[in-house]
């Protein structure tokens, strides 16, 4: 679901611009607003729908996601650590909102203290393991691990 | 030369009557222009099409009193002090350039229709605003085209590459400095320098009035409208098809989201600024 700017909102201050991965939201040349140059480059990773601060930047939905003609508008409240999204079909009979959390912890907080982290050795430096590998992937006992010898249970639903 | 009002020596050179029509012509090429800019960008249509489904999707009426605290809104937040502005910079900018111009054309009018010669004294302080007004745009401009612009700040381009979007910054530069520098000349007797810039203020003058149509101009009419249109839609509950603002403590919205009291509590603390939290520079 590329993205596209709704230009009455925009108010052309760049911030997408700035954040754009594939390099794909510019600012028009004649009206000095932010546009997707290539929606078909877009990797839908919504860094512009969460950078914009008017909320001008929306995703369109292909039609395996809803009837084409909808629309879909996200909402992401940073402050509350939540985005919502509302989906309403071209009959606006199908309106639909969903609200999920985006992070459990205040923005920030959970970086992982690397200068507190003793200094790799030699050994560990010429390995092909990345950092915290295998602890953090959970090969550490010979054998991928279970849920269940992990002490972990599968949930039903969206979890985080 | 803060002192002096320029209108009152240019009127030995020039006929009040031709210094009073060329204001005519400008306000005449500023409503022309924006009925064409108006008719070509169908921006009125569209209002008005915006208006008509935020009807539709109302979830209440909003009533003669809400509207006028709406418009009193708009008018104090968005049109006097530019707060749609996110960023601090292009605000400041923005309000230098707008009051600048305001100031600068507001006196420029008075000046040749009240005191267009040396025989009707301007009091004092108009000349003075002319000369803070077209300084206020001027610093305002220069600001915002060498380091606010989003071409230069966002998108890495140089200060000197000019597209159809700079038409509007640029005339409105040129008028200010051309006015400042023909001030300045005239003022300390540089005839043959007065003269080309008086010539260079009128012609950017023309080119920043007639040329509405191409340029962003008329934004100073049509902001205040989608401003209070935004306004209007969120106090009636059509929001433009955004998702509600809910409040994360209210048990109807828990029961209605349960993800959300089981991961982030009954009561979720204040997440900060996150993406918000640095400036952005990524390019």
């Amino acid at each position: 679901m590329p993205t596209f700017v709704y230009m009455t909102r925009c108010d052309g201050c760049g911030q997408c611009v700035d954040i754009c991965p594939s390099d794909i939201m510019h600012i028009d040349k004649s009206l000095r607003r932010a546009y997707n140059i290539e929606p078909n480059m877009c990797w839908e990773c919504y860094s512009c729908v969460k950078a914009c601060p008017h909320d001008a930047i929306d995703v369109r939905g292909y039609a395996d996601f809803a009837p084409l003609g909808h629309s879909v508008r996200v909402k992401r409240d940073e402050k509350k650590g939540i985005i919502a999204w509302r989906i309403k079909f071209r009959n606006g009979k199908k309106d639909m909102e969903l609200v999920a959390p985006i992070t459990t912890k205040p923005w920030g907080t959970a970086f992982p203290k690397l200068a507190e982290e003793p200094a790799p050795s030699k050994q560990m430096r010429d390995s092909q393991l990345l950092f915290k590998e295998p602890k953090y992937i959970r090969l550490d006992d010979g054998d991928l691990r279970s849920l269940k010898t992990a002490g972990l249970k599968l949930k039903e639903g969206v979890y985080y | 030369m803060f002192m002096s009002n320029p209108f009152a020596e240019l009127s030995a050179q020039i006929p009040v009557a031709v210094m009073q029509g060329y204001i005519i012509l400008m306000v005449l090429l500023v409503v022309g222009g924006t009925i064409l800019d108006m008719m070509h960008k169908k921006s009125a249509k569209y209002f008005f099409l915006n208006a008509k489904k935020e009807k539709q999707n109302a979830k209440r009426t909003v009533g003669a009193g809400e509207k006028l605290v709406i418009a009193t809104t708009v008018l104090a937040n968005e049109v006097l002090t530019s707060g749609e502005f996110c960023n601090v910079r292009r605000r400041l900018s923005h309000l230098l350039t707008m009051w600048g111009f305001i100031l600068f054309v507001a006196t420029t009018a008075i000046l040749i229709f009240g005191y267009p010669t040396s025989t009707t004294p301007a009091p004092t302080i108009l000349p003075q605003l002319w000369h803070i007004g077209a300084l206020m745009l001027a610093v305002g401009g220069y600001w915002f085209w060498f380091f606010i612009r989003v071409d230069v700040s966002a998108e890495g381009l140089t200060w000197w590459r000019l597209e159809r979007a700079d038409l509007f910054i640029l005339s409105l530069l040129a008028t200010a400095t051309f006015a400042l520098l023909w001030s300045f000349t005239e003022y300390n007797g540089y005839a043959g320098w007065s003269t080309l810039f008086l010539i260079l203020f009128a012609v950017s003058g023309v080119v920043l009035f007639g040329g509405v149509y191409w340029s962003k101009f008329a934004h100073m009419f049509f902001k205040p409208a989608a401003a209070y249109q935004k306004r209007t839609t969120r106090a009636d509950g059509s929001r433009e098809d955004m998702p509600a603002d809910y409040d994360l403590t209210d048990p109807e919205v828990q029961k209605r989201f349960p993800d959300l009291p089981e991961y982030l509590g009954k009561n979720p603390p204040n997440m900060g600024l996150g993406i918000r939290r640095e400036k952005p520079s990524h390019y």
